[in-house]
Order: structure tokens, then sequence, then C-alpha cells
């Protein structure tokens, strides 16, 4: 008996060491709030869409729907942040550029089709192209000028609307093609939402790479210690450059399930302020936005998480304009946890109860 | 020096990203002219105003007026986007212009390009401000330079002899159309999901404000859930999304712009929630984008309010009148806007008005 | 106080935690006199320097400056110039982008609404009889560095400094530049000013100093006039060896006798990086352990880092087995065979965060390249294998580098390299801060590997580790290549005396 309880708590004492265990708590927190204030929060219904074919609805469906976004661009910036010790903040503006050259490709510079005019998979790579270019223009700033990355970014955080704007000569196209909404919606006799099939086959690609390179190893030696790495033999500037490039084609899947969801595009608001949401992503996976050691499931559970808080805020009706501030405090709490000086803190705290408890 | 070189890579990087910017606005007027051709009859079509300014130039023994543009950025929405392509075919010399245009979302930048057209020295400075106040001095300075002032689309907060009219939708007649309109449709009760636009704007102000005054005074109207989508259509799916999720049962979408009409559209299709004609839910939209227009037509949606971007045949008119010397009659020019219901809409409304 | 002296410290104590950075010092700075102050890097100068500027507060002792009755009492940088105490460093502290006028006056609350063409003519004047080619109302950024600094100098003589200290200032200066400086030095010297100057360039102190004050291990070994004191005492005052007291230990090493013994295996002539260094020659033999040996900062570092190609490589050639081989990177050199374990184990060496494993891993990673990593079960029996073989004490292969004694992680970044199976290892200062068990264990590792036919560089601060290991030494000062000596010099005296070099040699 005695012995079950030691390793029960072994067990949780040492979930409580892994990283994963932060957005873990978070995502309880959120659950058991909902629990409290309307089990409803967790009803799903099998319904029919208006075409007719059966899709799963509730407010789960939808974190899973919207959260496999973030959870796709937590992925890039989840390296990029490893790497270069910094964020992209223009992947909301690069997502608008994506989704830009998608439609422009399958509308062939109309402003509405009924057809695709070029076929989609090669719209869609030449968005990935576009997108990755972005990300290597960032990836350059950052690793061989070495400009901070957020004033890097920044710069296409600025023009890159106007870039996308510019794409398709301002104006807003529509493809009006069933399939096209399969992306951002259903596929017909599938229930759950394709964007979480998706961001399975992002997750199920970067595991295999970081299985069958050493992608992680370098990205996280150089992030901790260029110096050590270049003598290494590893090139810190290109593993940050090419963490950029990467996250550029995480941008190109999000921009094509966001022109997807609408078949449509408004280049001022498409994925506004996302950037914002995949950093907390980020952070909310417990790893250091200073760069270094990180773990990408904890990024990803961590998206599914801030859309598990977004969704929450809406059923609440808070002001969808005031959910950045609710989104701040989570910040707050996360940064101000994760400072050395409260960790100290907190260490020594849970040192004196367990001599306590020995006592 | 590494600082300086960093910084001189960064203006280098910026100044390219600028041009990559500009390149879109410096775009636009080369594909005007294959655009130009059906485009320039819309305005006249539509305004009778415009058949003077046809045969403008005509009279005039080839001077040109020079008028000074400035606008917002036309990215800003598909609204702007008409209202400067309007501009852009209108004020040309083929009719009796020669235009220069600014673009900004930012007043400051605004009354410095207002400063560059006054020391051009145009004759007429036509203004769509990013923000109603600081501009009484930069307007004082074209009075002093003799240089008249048209405002369009926004108002500002300024003394009325600083400019010569202002030509403006009337944002709270646009609502109390739409909600006269819903009136009329003679439902039981009616379970409202409103969809705002950015709290504070003038349209949202003027929208949202005739809504509320007829929930206020009418036992049968209800909210379901009033909320702020910012413009944007991914927030209103969310938003109708998490009202569907919750269970409640709502009739009426009124959403205060097309995109987050369609938005929330995209949230009633995915949970089967029939809506148009004759169906579960009246949906309501404004800005006549011509896509909308399109639903309209086909019945999805059953009304859409207009937001008349058309502005530049108004603001001939006047300049007209100013240069026969005549005094212009009404300072406040509030313009012709229309409400369409999907039961009367035609393909010709389609064509005509959808921007 | 003393007749004629400026500044006495007596008896200063300064601990950090853990460790006791000053212990009892004196020294005594009189009028018209520069003052050498020496020692190796950790002996305490800049704390003792530091204390007298009220950078740091002393935890015992007492200040004393000429004209005061009773101690001074200096708790901040403002208290220090305010009874006269000004510094230079070797960074300018000035800004760039103000007028050398401006530069000379900001700051000091007393110049209070002087006007502009005052302060200009002021400074002007200070310029000229300090005989300082800068004019006051150019921008200081127009001038070098050596300007800059006889700008700053030139500020604290204006604000009356009785005692200014140099700290490094000739480390980026040409040797014009420094001569311009010395002059400087030498006329400020006349003008009854108390120089303290700090530096490692032993020809410099002997060129223009008129005492040393010697530290060692934040303890005060003596002051000594220049005349008394010939360059190879100072070095074996600063290295602590008491010459009489040193003796030869013979080392019992079975040298490397395969039948390519003699040839040389790398060889690099007139090689120059960026990071200042005269262009050197180097060669090393199959199974043969040299040393670069030269006090700190006197080039050493920065030869082999010129090998491995860790630093810009601006001239000069490298050869393989007589055929030209190009290295710009330390991946080309780790494709030659060459590996480096460099000085700085927490900055170039460990990768904090990351496992053993990881670490030991890291370099035959990088050579196996992106596609091949090794497995997790591979890097796992590597790391064991390791771990076992140079006996490094860890938990286990997946506990951090950074949570092991500084002794085990010099070995993890050993067994590292040692995996990569070089042909040339280069191991700079692989004992700095480690027990002497783990000391002894890598000088016998080092000897072993020679012996199966590795080629070492050794590199220690410590000269007998060096006649222990190596067969041959490279002798550095001031950024050159000095001497070169066989197994058969390879003498405490003969080295210390080689470092030393000058005229002072040891007789």
């Amino acid at each position: 008996m005695e012995n079950k309880n030691k390793s029960i708590r072994a067990f949780f004492s040492g979930l409580v060491k892994q990283q994963v265990f932060i957005p873990l708590a978070a995502l309880l927190i959120l659950a058991l709030f909902n629990l409290i204030m309307d089990p409803s929060f967790f009803k799903i219904t099998l319904g029919q869409n208006s075409v007719g074919d059966p899709v799963l609805n509730g407010y789960l469906i939808t974190i899973l729907d919207y959260g496999s976004e973030l959870a796709i661009l937590a992925i890039g910036m989840t390296l990029v942040t490893a790497a270069s010790g910094g964020q992209d903040i223009s992947v909301g503006a690069t997502i608008a550029i994506a989704g830009s050259v998608i439609l422009r490709m399958l509308c062939g510079g109309q402003t509405t089709t009924d057809t695709y005019q070029t076929p989609l998979i090669v719209a869609f790579l030449v968005a990935v192209l576009a997108s990755m270019v972005a990300g290597a223009f960032n990836g350059a700033l950052v690793a061989y000028f070495r400009i901070q990355p957020m004033i890097a970014t920044l710069i296409l955080f600025t023009a890159g609307r106007s870039i996308a704007a510019w794409v398709n000569n301002n104006e807003l196209p529509i493809v009006n093609v069933d399939s096209f909404g399969y992306f951002g919606g259903y596929i017909p006799g599938v229930p759950i939402p394709t964007p979480f099939f998706i961001a399975v086959i992002c997750v199920v690609v970067i595991a295999l790479v970081m299985k069958f390179t050493n992608l992680r190893l370098y990205t996280q030696a150089v992030g901790i210690n260029e110096s050590a790495s270049r003598l290494n033999g590893l090139n810190p500037e290109f593993i940050k450059f090419i963490s950029f490039v990467i996250l550029g084609v995480c941008v190109a899947v999000v921009g094509l399930i966001k022109v997807s969801r609408l078949s449509t595009i408004n280049y001022s608001v498409v994925a506004k302020d996302i950037e914002m949401d995949a950093i907390l992503a980020v952070a909310l996976g417990g790893n250091a936005l200073g760069g270094g050691k990180f773990n990408i499931w904890a990024s990803i559970l961590g998206a599914y998480v801030i859309q598990f808080l977004t969704t929450t805020l809406y059923k609440l009706e808070v002001q969808s304009d005031a959910l950045p501030a609710y989104k701040a405090v989570v910040v707050i709490v996360l940064v101000v946890l994760s400072a050395p000086i409260v960790r100290e803190k907190l260490a020594s705290i849970s040192k004196k109860m367990k001599t306590k408890e020995v006592a | 020096m590494k600082k300086k070189v960093l910084a001189s890579l960064l203006t280098v990087a910026m100044a390219a990203t600028m041009l990559a910017g500009c390149g879109s606005k410096a775009e636009a007027p080369a594909d005007a002219p294959a655009a130009e051709e059906p485009a320039a009859e819309e305005p006249a079509a539509e305004e009778p105003a415009a058949d003077d300014a046809a045969e403008a130039p005509a009279a005039d023994d080839g001077a040109l007026i020079k008028v000074g543009i400035i606008n917002n950025d036309p990215n800003e929405s598909g609204y702007r986007t008409a209202n400067d392509k309007d501009m852009k075919e209108f004020f040309t010399e083929a009719n009796g212009y020669e235009a220069s245009f600014a673009y900004s979302l930012k007043n400051d930048e605004q009354i410095a390009a207002a400063q560059k057209f006054i020391t051009d020295g145009v004759d007429y400075l036509l203004l769509s401000a990013a923000d109603t106040a600081g501009w009484d001095s930069v307007l004082q300075d074209a009075k002093d330079a003799g240089i008249s002032v048209i405002l369009f689309d926004r108002t500002i907060d300024a003394s009325e002899d600083l400019y010569e009219a202002s030509i403006v939708s009337d944002m709270a007649k646009e609502g109390q159309t739409a909600v006269d309109w819903l009136a009329g449709q003679g439902l039981d009760e009616y379970n409202v999901i409103h969809i705002q636009g950015v709290m504070g704007s003038a349209a949202q102000k003027g929208r949202s404000g005739a809504l509320d005054d007829k929930v206020a005074a009418e036992s049968n109207w209800n909210i379901v859930a009033q909320q702020t989508a910012e413009w944007n259509a991914e927030k209103a799916q969310q938003i109708v999304q998490s009202v569907i999720d919750s269970g409640k049962s709502f009739n009426v979408i009124y959403a205060e712009n097309d995109d987050m009409a369609k938005g929330a559209v995209a949230a009633l299709d995915k949970a089967n929630i029939s809506h148009g004609v004759g169906k579960d839910v009246i949906v309501m939209g404004f800005d006549c984008n011509k896509w909308a227009l399109e639903e309209l037509l086909a019945g999805n949606w059953n009304y859409d309010g207009q937001c008349n971007p058309f502005q530049a045949a108004y603001i001939d008119g006047i300049i007209k009148t100013l240069e026969a010397g005549e005094t212009v009659a009404e300072k406040v020019v509030v313009m012709d806007e229309k409400g369409f219901d999907a039961s009367t809409i035609t393909q010709e409304d389609v064509d005509t008005y959808g921007i | 106080m003393k007749e004629k002296s400026v500044l006495e410290m007596r008896g200063i104590c300064k601990s950090f935690p853990g460790v006791r950075a000053l212990h009892d010092v004196d020294f005594t700075l009189c009028e018209g006199e520069i003052h050498a102050l020496m020692g190796e890097n950790g002996a305490g100068k800049s704390t003792l320097i530091k204390v007298l500027t009220g950078v740091y507060e002393k935890d015992e002792g007492e200040i004393f400056l000429k004209g005061l009755d009773k101690a001074a009492v200096i708790r901040s940088p403002q208290d220090a110039q305010k009874l006269g105490i000004s510094t230079v460093y070797q960074e300018i502290t000035l800004c760039p982008n103000l007028s050398v006028a401006e530069n000379m006056y900001i700051g000091r609350d007393e110049q209070k609404g002087v006007s502009w063409k005052k302060m200009n003519a002021n400074a002007d004047k200070i310029l000229q009889t300090l005989d300082i080619p800068a004019k006051a109302n150019r921008q200081l950024s127009n001038y070098s560095i050596a300007i800059q600094q006889m700008v700053a100098i030139a500020r604290a003589v204006d604000m009356e400094c009785k005692v200014l200290i140099l700290d490094e200032p000739t480390s980026s200066l040409d040797e014009q530049e420094v001569e311009k400086l010395f002059g400087l030095m030498r006329d400020l010297r006349a003008k009854g000013v108390g120089i303290i100057f700090v530096t490692h360039f032993l020809d410099q102190v002997y060129e223009v100093c008129d005492k040393i004050t010697v530290l060692r291990d934040g303890g005060l070994v003596g002051e000594y006039e220049i005349a008394d004191l010939p360059r190879v005492k100072l070095v074996a005052k600063m290295l602590g060896k008491e010459l009489d007291d040193m003796s030869d230990i013979k080392t019992d090493t079975i040298a490397y006798s395969g039948d390519d013994a003699d040839t040389k295996i790398f060889e690099a002539e007139g090689l120059q990086s960026n990071a200042g260094i005269k262009p050197f020659d180097f060669y090393i033999r199959k199974g043969e352990v040299n040393g670069f040996t030269g006090l700190l900062g006197s080039g050493r570092s920065e030869c082999v880092r010129a090998i491995f190609g860790a630093d810009h490589v601006i001239g000069g050639s490298v050869k393989k087995n007589g055929k030209t081989i190009k290295i710009k990177k330390p991946i080309d050199a780790m494709k030659q065979g060459i590996a480096y374990l460099p000085e700085d184990r927490k900055v170039d060496g460990i990768i904090g965060d990351l496992s053993v494993r990881d670490n030991i891993i890291l370099a035959q990673q990088v050579l196996k390249g992106f596609l091949h990593p090794y497995s997790k079960a591979e890097a796992q029996k590597i790391a064991e294998e390791y771990i076992k073989m140079i006996e490094i004490k860890t938990a286990s292969a997946d506990t951090p580098i950074k949570s092991l004694s500084g002794g085990n992680q010099q070995k993890v970044i050993l067994a590292r390299w040692l995996l990569t199976h070089p042909e040339y290892l280069i191991l700079d200062e692989p004992t700095r801060g480690i027990d002497v068990g783990t000391k002894i264990e890598i000088q016998k590792l080092v000897l072993k590997l020679a012996s199966e036919g590795m080629s070492v560089t050794f590199i220690s601060s410590e000269t007998d580790e060096m006649i222990r290991t190596c067969s041959r030494l490279i002798v550095m000062r001031d950024r050159r290549v000095v001497g070169e000596l066989g197994s058969d010099e390879l003498t405490q005296n003969k080295i210390m005396s080689t470092i030393a070099g000058g005229d002072n040699n040891g007789k």
C-alpha cells in the first residue's frame, strides 16, 4: 500500500517536472472550469450540414477545428523560437500572402470562378513557395544580418497584407468550387473537421523529420550555445535561416485552411493576430521564448489549450475585442511563472514542504 | 559601426518592402485602362450628375483641374477598394482632371500629404480623413492658399467654413432602413444574433444604433448574442458557431458588413441551419459587395444595405458648381443609399450596385 | 601616509559568494609615477581597481588619499571621481556621436551653465597642452580609438585627477598609437599625476613603468622597482613559481614509434587570423605532443583557433601530409581529422541544457551528416561507453551537462572529440579549473593517445604540465611566436626566460 502511494507520488512529481505538465495543467483547469459552469460544454452531437453530410457539432469540435490551425503554426514557431531565440510576428500577414496566392492561382486572375483555373495542388505548391520565400526573407535578416527576430519580421508584419492585396490587384476573388471548401470544412462523409486531419498530417511529417534527421539536435544546440555549435561544425546561421523557411511551409498550410473556410479572403483581417496565439502556444508549451531546448508536442498541446480558452471566452460571450486582454492575463501568469526568480522560490517552497512531510 | 550597417540595411530592406507595397498602387493605374470602358459608364448610368461631367471636358478649353485626393488605404475593405477605383476612374484627364493620390490610414500621414498638395498648388483638395480631429490648421492653410476642400465619406471636427462640402453616407439611416425592412418581415418573434463591426467606428455606431433602439422598444425583439467581430469573417463564424454550440435558438443574423454575414452563414451551413428567403434564419449584411448581392439573388441571404462608395460623381457636381462661380446649396450632401431585398433584387441591380 | 604618495590602500579584502577575490592587499601609488599592476587573470587586478573606483564595496581595509586626513569613503564611481580618481577603460566609454568637447564635459555638474563657445575653447586649450591632435568641436567618432582614449584621459586630467587608472588601454592600439599614448603618460607623470597601468604586455611595462605591484590568487606578492625585477622574475612571481624551487620533472612516456613518426602531418605557413595575431608558422608530427606557451593574452589560443578555422583566417596556408588543404570553418577542419577542445568551456564547449549523451555525440553526429542521425539506442550505447572509458561522473547519460562539475564537463567535451577519432587533437587549457586528480588523468590520456599515433597540441597555463606532456614548445609573447624549445630545452627556467624575453633575460 505504502509502496503504491510512493509510486503514485513519484509518478506525479515526475509529471510535474515534464514540460507537457504546463499545458496539461492549463487544459485541466479550463476543462474543470467549464464542467462547473455548464457541463453541456462537452456535449457533442452528430448532425448534418446543409449539403446533407454528417458532421459533429459541439464546442469540443470547434476547438479541434480552429485549434488545428494554431497547432500547425506552433510547429514552425517552436523551431523558430528554439533556433533564433525570438519569434516571427509576421505569420498572420504571410498567411494573407499565401492565401492570396492560392486564390490568384485558382481563379486565374478573375474575380470569381466555378472551376479551378489551375490544379489545386499546383496552386498550393506555389503558395508554399511564396511563403517559403517570405520565411527566407525573415530568416536571412535574422541569421545573416543579425537583426532581432521581432524587428526583422516587423517588416513583413507591416507590408505583408499590402503584398497580399497586390497579388490579386486588390480584388477579392471567390472560388465557387465545392471541393475547395473541404480543407477548412468537412470532407463529405467524414464528420470530423478537415483541419484536424491536416494538423495530424503535419504532426506526423514533423515527427518523421525529427526521427530521421538531426533537426532537433542541431536546432537545440544552436539555440542553447551558438558559439559552441559553430566549433562543432554546425552552421548556426543556416539553421536559424531554415527554421524560418519551415515556418513558411506551416504558414502556407494554414493559409490554405483559412481561404478554404470562406472560399475568399479579406486581406486586412484574415488571420489577424494569429501570430500572438501561435507564440502563446509555444510559451504555454513551456518552451523558453529565449530559445534552446524545445518540445514540439507541448507546443501543439498548447495550441489546442489556447483555442480551448478562446472558445470558452466566446461561450461566455466576452466581447471578441476584449479577448486579447484575457489572453494577456495568461501570458503574464506564464511569464511570471517561468521567471527564474519565481521558479527558485517555488522550488524552495516545495523543498520545505517535502522536508516537513518527512519530519 | 556594426550598428550603422544594420541600421542602413534595415532602411534598405524597409524601402524595398515599401516599394513592393507601392508596386500595388503603381500597378493599379496600369490595369485601369482595360477596366475603364465598362466601369466609366457605371457612375454615369447610376448618377445623373455624371452626365454633366462627361460633357465637361469638351466645354473646358483644355485646362485641367488639379485635384489632390487623400484617401484611406484601398486594402482596408472592399468598400474602400471600390471607392478608390471610382475616384481613379473618374478623375482622369479625359474628364478634365489632373489627379494626385495619397493613401494612409494614419491621420498624421494624411495631414502631411495635405500639406504637400497645398505646396504643389492643387485647385481642390478631396479628403477622406482617417481621424476626425486635428485638421483645423492644415485646412486653414488650404483656405489661405485659395484651395477648396471637399470632404468625402468621412466628416471631421472642424469649422464648416474650412470646407466647401461634405459628401457622406448616413450610417444611422442605413441602419434604420435595414431595421425597418426587418420589421416589415412580420415575424412573431425576432431573436437576433447581432454581429458588430469595430466598436466605435461610424458604421458600427450607425448600424447598431437603429437595431438597439428597436430591440429596446419592442417586446418581441430579443438579442441572442451581440458581439463585435471587428469586420472579420472568421470571428463572425466563431461567434455564430458558439451560439449554435450553446443550443440557443435564433432567427435573424444582423451582420454589420458582408464579410461577417458570410462568416455567419458558413457556421449556419456547417450546422445545417437553413437560411435565406423563406428559410429558418434571415441573413442581413451591409456594403453591397457584388458577391453578396449574388447571394441575395440566389436567395441565400435576405437583405443587403448599401453603403455607397461612388462619390466621385457627387464631387464632380460640386466642383462644376464652384467652377461656374455658384455656391453649393448644401454643405452636407447625403448620398442616396438603397437596401436590397432578396425577393426583389435583379441581375441588373447586382451589376449596377455591386462593388 | 608617506610623504610623496597620493594613494595608499591598506589591507583590502573582498569576497564574493564562494570566492575570496582579494585578501589583505596593500597598494601604494606615488606622485609622478607610472605603476604597473600585474597578475594573471583572476589574480585580483580588476577587483582591486573596482574597489578603488567604487564599483565594488570593500569588505575590509582602508583607502587613503593625499590631502585627506582620514580614510576615504568610496561607495560609487561618482565618489571616486570627486576624490580625483579617474579611470580609462579598454572599451571606450565615451559617446561617439557627441563632439570632443561635449565628451570632455558631459556628466560633470560643476560645468552647469557654461557656454558652448567657452566649453570648446577650454577643451581646445587642454588638448593643446597635452599635445593631443583633436579638435574640440569635431565629432568624437571621427578619431581613432587611440585619440578617443586620449580624449578620455584629457577629460580625466581636466577633472584634476590625482590618480589615473588605465585599464588595458593598449589592447586595441597599433604600435604607433601605443607610442603616442606612452608620450602622453610620460607628460602626465611629469605633471605629478599618479598613474596605475594595467596590462598584460610585458614589453610595455618595462618601457614605461616605474614600479610594479604583482598580485596572485587575490593576494599581494610584492611591490618592486622596475630595475630590481627582471622579466623572468616577474613572470615567476605572476605564475607563483620561485625559480629555485622548480625542479624538472622527467616524463616517462613511451613515444610513438611508427614508421611515419617523423612525418609532418599538419603544417601551417604564415597563418594569420582576424583575432590579432601576427602570422606564424607551425607544424606537428605524427604522434607528437607539442604545446603553445606564453602568458594569457599572448595569442596562444588564437593560434590554435586559426588552425581549426574557429577565427576568420585572413592569410597563410595549411598542409596535411604535404598537400594543401582549405580550412575556412570548423567543419572543414573536422573533416580533415582535427579536433579542438576550446579554452572557454562554458562559452565555446558545452551545450548547457542538453544531456551528456547529446553533448558526447554532437561533433561526430555533425560529421555523419544531417540525414544520418544516431538512433537513441546507438547514442546511448556510445555515451555509456565513453562515460565508462574516461570515467565521467554523471547520474546518467540523460543528465544535462550543466549540472556536472567542471572536470566532468571537460571530460564530456574530451569524449566528444575522441569519438570523432581525430588525427590531430588540440587541447586548449583542458585542465583549467578542474581538480588535481582529473588533471593528471587528462595528462596521462594525452600521452597515451600520442603513443598510439595521435598528434596533440596541449596548451596550459601551468608550465610543469606542459613539461610533463609536451616534447616541443612554441613560445608566444605579445601575439607573436618568439621561440621554439626542443625536448632538451624544456626546463622551467628556460621556458620562463623565453616567455619573458627582452633585455632582462634571466641570468
